[in-house]
């Protein structure tokens, strides 16, 4: 138990400059993707890429320059706990959509199974493993 | 609140061993469904869980050498949300119902269309309010272990039981969230009329399942990694040796930290999800088997040529060994997605859980229980007692529920107030004479405490190490003096007593006091709790201006709280040594007396 | 080692020491009110094609009224990073300069928050229309109280660095109020992301 000192009680490192720096890099970063969208003369695939990497670059500006998250040895649990949680969420969000969209293209809507993989191995496995859906849903 | 869930269980067992055919039994299945879900939620939330929290409150500040938990305000707020959580459950039985919609509360019976009383709000606002207390006391005890360890005590010199709640506490902090807002959404779908989990209007009520399991399997986690860890402690302590495998103990339990994320899906497997989906989660269940069963063994091995010394702690633990190894491999047979599809919602799973949930959680918290109730009352319980409650426990228990394994092969569902096959009758004749065998078992643990309370004298534990234990809890007198440690330990060794003892550096006395720094008592976290109260209950009654009292209530409480900087106070030294002297009085004599009756290797005094 | 055992006690339950645990112990908040968000994200993500028939994303969203809000939150984040420098100058009146400016840009992102909501139920497109707008009315409104949250204990602290000066305590808890405050931004960085931009799309 190494003892704490006043200035390794999490954020408050700022300066003039950090903070200044960390806000015009997020109007930046606000401007890119509301410009990409408004103005929307690109490839959508282009601008949904645009606006996510502009998303996450924000956030990381965020946490450098606001939060004044950093790997230093005082830091060590503050990080250990975040990068636990974002291994969470990413478990929690990632599988509660797979699963919905999974259950969903095979129980609801067929429009939207035409092209896709995964509905073609859904049908598949639908036919092979599970005839009988009507009855399965009702519990 | 075990009472209260038992006498739930009882009467459900009543009813299928005699509902058969033209039967009609003795309760309708409006009051039947609500009995079980009542029983499945005073089970998990009022029982479980306060019970692991109360011994973890005992136990870990002492084990890590620490005179208090980080926040001991937010301790209290978290206390008094889960006695007014479980007394909103209480007062469903008078006022209104309770729901019926089982203890997991799917929709869409539960939405307002099919549960329009009040019985589904009970549920939900006793969850809802239960909930953040429980994630409160997560953040809580995860500070506590990570801030306030004592000098010396790196990670891997941490006791095992302290480990347990560690991962436990992290798990409280991921799974609760989820838990508030799928209850949250819940609330809003019947409050304010939106389309979450409805069957109309673009709602979609497979979320609800799967919500509810991203929370629900972690929270079988939580309240049985802490078993696992009184489980540990109590081998070790009984075999009087080292335990086992710490290392991969450790590790076992973080494994099941992040494992037990990835497998929420297998609690509705039949929900209509892809081959690729189902087999990802069987896979995933199969694996987070493996540290269950790396801990299995690592117990056995603890036991292997040890002194075992069969008090009451160990046989729950063994007890525990064989019969949820038994459990353990039923739910491997239901992670196959195949095998699940004929078992579903059968009394095979009803047998699988209460397999996983009475051995694994309940016979933990027995053992912890006996082990640590002379640290926190100053005497022992009785052993005749308690032996006569654990032969209950067991053999009620196995004849419980063994016939509700074959049931599901026959292919009963769970939850059924009455049924036309007279094949069955037998089986839930059996089930309901075990279950008056787990009556009697409890009626033991009743008259233990009444006989150990009178006899209290006889059973006194005057030095504080009741059954020459490892680990600094036992440093200190029982009860703990309110400040704990006189003087912060400094620790050597993974087993920091035993390493004491044998140094002979045991109850030393240090030269000279010190003034010891505490938190003043306050009033506020009850008043917070009692607020909290009165709108739970006026939400679960649509009393909108007394909601609106309870929550302002509490947001002021809290304000006034924060204006007030003087919450904390020293103990004179003068006041320490006194609490010390009588503690090293009574220390002498026992050593005086406990001479002439056996050698006691580690005793050493400098008195 | 004497010393070690003789000083951490003493001051494991206040002073700087107090600070760090509190900070720590708020962070871990934090981390739990991620999960929360995330939650609600997901439910989002899963009801965001949920219209019933009624408003999509594009129909009902103005790109820039919601880059307006943006603003206000993002030059909250900065005055309220100004205040922490003046706390670490020792300059009261700075502080609650600062603390009042951004109170005020918070509330003007209420403002602009609560406006767009009555609009939307005034024309019927209420949280009770569909899935898409019961999840989306959630997600918005979910961060719009953390705000309201964060304005409260901004006022609370106002009137306690006035009357009682910026003491260790107050310090502690204006550090966590920066906390949440910047957090609250982050999360918005989500909100605009995926529902507004993605909505319109």
């Amino acid at each position: 138990m190494q003892h704490a000192h006043a200035d390794t009680s999490g954020a408050s490192h700022g300066t003039l400059k950090s903070y200044l720096t960390g806000f015009v890099l997020s109007i930046v970063l606000t401007v890119i993707p509301f410009g990409l969208v408004m103005n929307g003369t690109l490839p959508r695939s282009f601008i949904i890429a645009g606006i996510f990497l502009a998303a996450v670059v924000q956030i990381l500006v965020h946490m450098h320059y606001f939060l004044h998250l950093d790997t230093s040895s005082e830091q060590r649990w503050n990080v250990m706990a975040m990068a636990y949680t974002v291994l969470i969420i990413a478990i929690l969000v990632g599988g509660s959509i797979w699963i919905m969209y999974n259950t969903h293209i095979r129980m609801m809507d067929d429009s939207l199974m035409a092209g896709t993989p995964a509905a073609a191995t859904a049908s598949a496995s639908r036919n092979a493993a599970m005839p009988d859906m009507a009855g399965m849903d009702s519990h | 609140m075990l009472l209260r869930g038992f006498a739930d269980a009882i009467m459900m067992r009543a009813q299928q061993a005699i509902a058969e055919g033209p039967s009609q039994g003795y309760l309708p299945p409006y009051h039947y469904d609500q009995i079980f879900s009542a029983h499945g939620t005073i089970m998990i939330i009022f029982v479980a869980m306060p019970f692991f929290i109360g011994l973890m409150n005992i136990a870990v500040p002492l084990q890590i050498g620490a005179r208090d938990v980080a926040f001991p305000f937010m301790n209290a707020i978290s206390l008094w949300l889960t006695v007014i959580s479980a007394a909103l459950v209480m007062v469903s039985l008078g006022v209104g119902d309770f729901s019926h919609a089982g203890w997991t509360g799917y929709p869409p019976l539960s939405e307002t269309q099919y549960s329009p009383g009040p019985g589904v709000d009970y549920w939900i606002w006793s969850l809802q309010l239960g909930g953040i207390g429980t994630l409160m006391t997560g953040i809580n005890f995860f500070v506590t272990i990570v801030k306030m360890r004592a000098p010396g005590m790196t990670y891997m010199k941490l006791p095992v039981f302290t480990w347990a709640i560690f991962v436990t506490t992290a798990l409280i902090m991921m799974a609760f969230p989820v838990l508030t807002v799928t209850l949250a959404l819940l609330t809003l779908d019947r409050y304010l009329g939106m389309h979450f989990f409805t069957n109309s209007l673009g709602g979609n009520l497979m979320m609800f399942p799967n919500l509810f399991w991203i929370w629900g399997h972690p929270e079988v986690y939580i309240v049985i990694l802490p078993a696992f860890g009184m489980f540990s402690e109590v081998v070790a302590t009984f075999s009087q040796k080292r335990l086992f495998g710490y290392h991969s103990m450790i590790y076992a339990s973080i494994a099941i930290g992040v494992l037990s994320f990835a497998v929420w899906l297998h609690h509705f497997f039949t929900m209509g999800a892809g081959a690729d989906v189902n087999a990802f989660f069987g896979i995933a269940t199969m694996i987070i088997a493996v540290p269950t069963g790396v801990k299995i063994f690592n117990w056995l091995f603890t036991m292997y040529r040890g002194r075992v010394q069969f008090t009451t702690p160990v046989l729950w633990t063994l007890a525990f060994i064989v019969t949820f190894t038994i459990g353990g491999m039923t739910g491997v047979l239901m992670s196959v997605p195949a095998a699940d599809f004929v078992l579903h919602n059968s009394e095979f799973l009803v047998a699988h859980f209460h397999n996983m949930l009475i051995p694994g959680a309940l016979f933990g918290y027995f053992a912890g229980y006996a082990y640590w109730f002379p640290k926190a009352f100053g005497f022992r319980l009785d052993e005749k007692w308690g032996k006569r409650a654990f032969w209950a426990w067991a053999i009620g228990f196995l004849v419980a529920f063994m016939p509700l394994y074959a049931l599901g092969f026959m292919g009963m569902p769970r939850r059924l107030s009455h049924y036309d096959n007279p094949a069955w009758q037998p089986y839930l004749e059996v089930a309901a004479v075990g279950a008056v065998i787990i009556f009697v078992g409890i009626i033991c643990q009743a008259v233990q405490l009444v006989v150990s309370i009178k006899n209290r004298e006889a059973l006194r534990d005057v030095t504080g190490d009741a059954w020459n234990g490892h680990t600094l809890e036992w440093a200190v007198a029982s009860p703990p003096p309110f400040y704990n440690f006189a003087e912060i330990p400094v620790v050597h060794d993974l087993d920091a007593f035993t390493d004491m003892k044998e140094k002979g550096i045991a109850y030393q006395r240090p030269a000279k006091y010190h003034d010891i720094h505490m938190p003043k008592n306050t009033p506020a976290g009850f008043v917070i709790g009692m607020f909290a109260f009165a709108f739970g209950f006026a939400m679960v009654w649509h009393i909108w201006w007394l909601a609106l009292v309870g929550a302002l209530g509490m947001l002021v409480t809290l304000i006034v709280r924060s204006a007030n900087d003087d919450v904390d106070y020293y103990v004179p030294a003068a006041e320490v040594e006194r609490i010390e002297n009588e503690h090293h009085r009574q220390l002498a004599n026992a050593d005086a007396t406990r001479e002439d009756a056996e050698p006691a290797p580690y005793f050493v005094h400098q008195v | 080692m004497t010393a070690d055992v003789l000083t951490y006690p003493a001051h494991a339950d206040h002073g700087h020491d107090a600070t760090a645990t509190q900070t720590f112990g708020f962070w871990l908040y934090i981390m739990t009110d991620c999960i929360l968000f995330a939650s609600i994200f997901a439910t989002y993500a899963v009801l965001s094609h949920n219209y019933a028939g009624g408003p999509t994303g594009k129909e009902l969203f103005n790109l820039r009224y919601v880059f307006g809000e943006t603003m206000f939150l993002l030059f909250s984040s900065v005055t309220y990073g100004f205040a922490v420098l003046a706390m670490n100058r020792n300059a009261r009146n700075q502080v609650v300069g600062w603390l009042i400016l951004t109170f005020f840009l918070g509330l003007g992102f209420i403002g602009m928050e609560v406006n767009e909501f009555t609009h939307m139920v005034l024309e019927g497109h209420g949280p009770d229309r569909s899935g898409f707008l019961s999840a989306f009315f959630t997600l918005v409104g979910t961060h719009g109280t953390h705000v309201s949250f964060g304005l409260i204990w901004m006022a609370v602290m106002i009137y306690q660095v006035t009357n009682k000066g910026l003491t260790t305590p107050i310090r502690s808890r204006l550090m966590r109020l920066s906390m949440f405050w910047h957090f609250l931004d982050i999360v918005w960085i989500g909100v605009f992301t995926i529902v507004y931009l993605l909505g319109v799309m």
